[in-house]
């Protein structure tokens, strides 16, 4: 219940911003122009807009998960608006928790809008409905719920600007993070290799979610690799939440 | 009597700079407050006052000691339930209109729907924000701000409520719907817990006061208490005073009498001294005027403590 009351503070704060819709439409435009872009390429319309579609979708996902993540603690620091809320009878963790599901859940109607236009357009292009499409926007989504618990993470102790740097950075070193693991079994010496393993292992795997290719171009999927993803999706946010509800519960709001 | 806060031996160290140096902030806080009471808090900038608030709502945690509100230990979430909260300078969701911060403060305590809504009612007509409950805080004026800010601190209908310098940035006539406010917390028997830097708002409203000066409780007690074991003097006026009684007066006083056009002016420095005086005086035929003790105000106690604490 309480968790809930800030989830939706948090909701609506997002919905009442300018950013959000700034963000949106540019989404909506660049994954409307794959359209025009699709014309100009001869059978290739359909994997033209899914692929665009897709991306512009993780994209700008990705841009709402960082710009309101990296505020959503350390701005009511800032604004001190956190002091009215910390005083009532609620637990730090409720109100991270809440901070955090608040955020998911604009995420989940912003990135919902985009996926169901790119499901449409693609309808309309090749004349069938391909569902493996939302199953990528829901793989998608997974990576933006670790993004948003980093971004909470570096909130809960770090300024925004500090912060979006360190989400950005494993934002993109998790999306690599399975090149990375290539490298270190095929080129690096045995301290370098460890040092990388070690990265490898604390950071995001990002690209385990990464389906959109298969379900562009029509590729089986492995039903458990997805499963397994989802799985460590799950289990990596939890893990992350958890720090940094440990973080906060210790945290002086002066 | 009843204790609402009891503060025990309460410490709080601050790391400041660039080399994080530990700085102790609050010097082992003692000090209890019995329901019923308006407690007012002072102490100049810096004094930790606020860190004191902030300690007892939660905001900061103890680096020492303990403190219990209404019998609850302090770290005990339950304690809050009926207490109620006015920050200093609030600031609060500013794309929220009055009404949905109203709402989503009496959901963090827990209320159902329809108390929320009775309370709604009652405190934003309480606090004169009617009108201006739909509109988003952003467009809200300072003054309105500390309103629904006391609005908030009393949706829970709370048995303490602790207000972080409640007058700052209100005009008289804020401070007066204020000070109202506050006295009939008062009589509705809450406890009332304040800090301020407004000396006669404090005179008028407070039964007991403690003054905090560099992390360190000075002076804790009642009003007048505090004030009477500072009275300066005591003046006593007097018609048809004869020579021998005025050269026994000038002897008695601290100060030749002073001879004004309603009668003479004697300044004594006790009361024993004005019982002397008033013996001599009715001996002699002469008409008491009137006797008035020069109290020291509050803000000359005040800015005595503050300054002798100065290194």
């Amino acid at each position: 219940m309480k968790i809930a009351a800030i989830a939706l503070n948090t909701f609506r704060e997002a919905v009442r911003d300018r950013i959000l819709y700034t963000i949106l439409v540019f989404a909506l435009l660049l994954i409307g122009a794959s359209v025009i872009l699709a014309t100009l390429s001869i059978g290739q319309e359909g994997k033209i807009v899914k692929d665009l579609g897709l991306a512009s979708s993780s994209l700008f996902g990705t841009f709402i998960a960082i710009f309101l993540g990296i505020g959503l603690v350390s701005k009511e620091i800032e604004r001190r608006t956190i002091y009215a809320i910390v005083a009532k009878p609620i637990y730090r963790f409720q109100f991270l928790l809440g901070k955090y599901i608040g955020l998911v859940l604009t995420l989940l109607v912003t990135v919902g809008v985009m996926a169901l236009l790119v499901a449409g357009l693609a309808f309309a292009v090749d004349g069938h409905w391909t569902p493996g499409l939302l199953l990528a926007a829901a793989l998608d989504f997974l990576v933006l719920m670790i993004v948003t618990a980093v971004a909470i993470l570096f909130s809960t102790f770090s300024t925004p600007t500090l912060s979006a740097m360190f989400t950005l950075a494993v934002f993109v070193i998790g999306r690599l993070s399975g090149d990375l693991r290539l490298f270190a079994e095929q080129f690096a010496g045995p301290g370098l290799r460890q040092v990388l393993e070690g990265m490898y292992l604390i950071l995001p795997d990002l690209s385990r979610f990464q389906i959109g290719p298969q379900v562009v171009h029509g590729l089986p999927l492995g039903r458990a690799d997805v499963l397994v993803a989802v799985a460590y999706g799950l289990a990596y946010t939890l893990f992350l939440l958890l720090v940094a509800i440990g973080i906060f519960e210790r945290r002086d709001f002066k | 009597m009843e204790p609402v806060i009891e503060i025990r031996g309460l410490c709080k160290d601050f790391r400041v700079g660039f080399w994080r140096r530990r700085t102790r902030i609050l010097h082992a806080l003692t000090l209890t407050v019995y329901r019923g009471e308006i407690f007012g808090y002072l102490g100049p900038n810096g004094a930790g006052k606020t860190t004191t608030i902030k300690l007892l709502t939660g905001l900061i945690l103890p680096t020492a000691g303990s403190a219990r509100l209404l019998g609850r230990d302090l770290t005990r979430i339950s304690a809050k339930q009926q207490i109620g909260f006015l920050p200093e300078n609030p600031y609060f969701y500013d794309y929220l209109t009055g009404r949905e911060f109203l709402d989503l403060c009496g959901r963090l305590f827990g209320l159902a729907a329809s108390v929320r809504r009775e309370r709604m009612a009652r405190l934003l007509r309480l606090t004169q924000l009617e009108e201006a409950a739909d509109r988003q805080l952003r467009k809200y004026s300072k003054g309105m701000l500390q309103r629904l800010g006391l609005a908030q601190a009393l949706i829970n209908d709370p048995r303490l409520v602790i207000l972080d310098e409640p007058m700052s940035g209100l005009d008289p006539l804020g401070r007066k719907a204020m000070r109202d406010v506050i006295l009939q917390l008062k009589a509705e028997g809450r406890t009332i817990f304040f800090s301020s830097h407004i000396l006669p708002d404090v005179e008028v409203l407070c039964d007991r006061i403690g003054i905090l000066v560099g992390g360190r409780l000075r002076d804790v007690g009642r009003l007048e208490e505090i004030l009477k074991t500072h009275t300066d003097s005591i003046e006593l006026t007097l018609q048809r005073v004869s020579p021998a009684l005025l050269t026994f007066l000038r002897d008695l006083a601290q100060v030749p009498p002073l001879e004004q056009p309603d009668g003479v002016l004697v300044r004594l420095a006790d009361e024993a001294r004005l019982d002397l005086a008033l013996r001599a005086a009715m001996a002699a035929g002469a008409r008491v005027m009137g006797v008035v003790p020069q109290r020291v105000t509050l803000e000359e106690h005040f800015l005595r403590e503050v300054q002798g604490s100065t290194p």
